[in-house]
């Protein structure tokens, strides 16, 4: 509780201190709006539903485009962990993409699919895939081999072992790496947004990049912590359930 | 030699495992490492036999032989009569270090062989898991994680998983290495105890003369370089046996001083 109360007065601190100035107007309300008119903005546009649109249509690339990456990336990783021969060709492009941002396939994506929901998809793909690939093979390859041997003695083999055994093992590798995959796609994908106009759809990237346009800032900065909140959200309810139970099985190395 | 004459006069066990000739070699670095030459053993039907010798005598080489987890270059390893040809329920394995599933917990551990065991039904399941689970005494660690135990209950639980198949055979290898010397007694005690309830054949490994022969009823002797049988112990030490007697002293005297007699074998602990 005492936690959670110090919290609160440190953003209420912020709050008014970002008031403070705004209304202090050495700052014009176009550089820096109050809070007040940010949180006016945010209930206009939740009522209206314009900021519930945009947020569906960019959830629905990233999960999509993240759902796809997970579905390559995990098993091209145990593919590239087992066979040297997937290491040395697909592992080694891994390798070298996964250093790349992936906002730097934006030029590419627009040229290949042209201003289309693909060509978000294909970066948000991009951002994630390598990562995953990259934290399978390096789970599956620090794996201890004994646990592989004790299964066998009892009975495991084939796809069972890859499912009982090889795949738990090597989860702590597994869930740093689809993180990261997470995190590296829901990054390139507002940038792509904010970079790119999409005429199928109107994401949150787009809405931010239109309150500049417009000389809305309190649209911006709205929007802002509308990113951050999912963001937030997003962690909590998918990735610290796999952590806290990494750290209560593994203890301290999970 | 008087086995051969007290085979033919008493109605002897059957031989549960024989190791016939098996010789097997390793690359490492170019180089070739003979871990086992011509190594010929037989083991009884619930007979409990002890290796003993120092690290680096094929003793671990000889044990995934055993289980199938690794082939021999030459010989034959016959269970029952029958040669193994791939791992099997009937011969669980012990590990020397921890091999314990981290993600899963006690009871997931000792459930895990016992799901691949068929005609088992879920409750068959549970009822056995807990059987055994009382047998090494962690029925209230039931659902621990494997990181909150400590060294000598991981062992324990180890235990419990490689007798919840109820194998036959069980390869022991130095599962009590890495634990202090009292939590060690305290398992010489169980497993003797849980060796006179359940006559399984056991195999198990060890660097420590004395431990080989407080558990075994016969100590088998090895030696490194080529890893090689080198003298057999008969032990006929009434049961439970105290590790600090001085029977077992005496017995663990003998053994040292023909370890002592032969230069390269000095390491091995007394
Ligand atoms: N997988 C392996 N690869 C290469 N060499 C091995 C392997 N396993 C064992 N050896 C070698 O074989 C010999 C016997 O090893 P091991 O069976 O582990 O002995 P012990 O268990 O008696 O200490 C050692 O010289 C060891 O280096
Ligand atoms: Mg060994």
């Amino acid at each position: 509780m005492n936690r959670v109360l110090r919290s609160a007065v440190f953003f209420l601190l912020i709050a008014l201190l970002w008031q403070g100035i705004a209304m202090s107007e050495r700052l014009s309300s176009y550089l820096l709006p109050s809070p007040l008119s940010v949180v006016r903005y945010l209930y206009g546009a939740v009522v209206d539903l314009s900021l519930f649109a945009a947020a569906w249509v960019t959830l629905k690339r990233l999960v999509l485009g993240y759902a796809i990456g997970l579905l390559f990336g995990l098993p091209l990783g145990l593919l590239t962990a087992e066979f040297r021969l997937c290491r040395d060709t697909i592992g080694l492009l891994a390798l070298g993409l996964q250093t790349l941002p992936s906002i730097c396939w934006v030029p590419l994506a627009l040229l290949w699919f042209g201003q289309t929901e693909s060509a978000m998809l294909f970066v948000v793909i991009m951002g994630s895939l390598w990562s995953v690939l990259i934290a399978t093979q390096t789970g599956v390859q620090t794996m201890p081999p004994i646990y592989v041997r004790a299964a066998r003695t009892m009975g495991s083999k084939g796809l069972h072992t890859w499912l009982k055994v090889i795949l738990p093992a090597s989860l702590p590798f597994l869930v740093s790496g689809m993180k990261q995959g997470w995190a590296f796609a829901w990054r390139s994908l507002m940038a792509a947004e904010i970079y790119v106009t999409i005429l199928t759809g109107f994401g949150l990237g787009q809405l931010l990049h239109y309150g500049r346009e417009l000389h809305a800032m309190d649209q911006v900065i709205g929007v802002m912590l509308v990113i951050v909140l999912i963001g937030l959200l997003a962690d909590r309810l998918f990735f610290s359930p796999w952590e806290r139970f990494l750290y209560r099985r593994w203890g301290a190395t999970g | 030699m008087t086995t051969r004459l007290q085979e033919e006069l008493t109605n002897v066990p059957p031989v549960k495992l024989s190791v016939q000739g098996v010789s097997k070699s390793f690359r490492v670095k170019g180089a070739c490492v003979q871990a086992l030459r011509n190594v010929t053993i037989r083991v009884d039907e619930g007979e409990y036999v002890c290796l003993v010798g120092k690290s680096g005598c094929g003793k671990s080489t000889l044990l995934n032989l055993i289980a199938a987890l690794d082939r021999p270059d030459a010989g034959e390893i016959l269970v029952d009569g029958s040669p193994v040809t791939q791992p099997g329920r009937d011969r669980m394995v012990m590990f020397q270090e921890t091999a314990l599933f981290p993600w899963l917990d006690v009871l997931g551990n000792v459930l895990f062989g016992l799901k691949l065991k068929p005609n088992l039904t879920k409750k068959d399941r549970l009822e056995v898991a807990s059987f055994y689970l009382d047998m090494v005494g962690l029925k209230s660690f039931t659902h621990a994680n494997i990181h909150e135990l400590s060294g000598g209950m991981k062992q324990r639980v180890a235990l419990a998983r490689a007798l919840a198949p109820n194998p036959r055979v069980l390869l022991m290898d130095e599962p009590f290495g890495a634990l202090d010397a009292l939590t060690r007694e305290k398992l010489y005690v169980d497993i003797q105890n849980i060796w006179l309830k359940r006559r399984k054949t056991i195999l198990f490994v060890t660097h420590n003369v004395r431990e080989a022969v407080c558990l075994g009823d016969r100590v088998i002797l090895m030696a490194p370089e080529p890893g090689r049988v080198i003298e057999e112990f008969d032990i006929d030490l009434e049961r439970p046996r105290d590790i600090n007697s001085v029977a077992l002293a005496e017995h663990a005297t003998r053994i040292t001083r023909v370890l002592k007699e032969r230069p390269r074998e000095q390491e091995v602990d007394e």
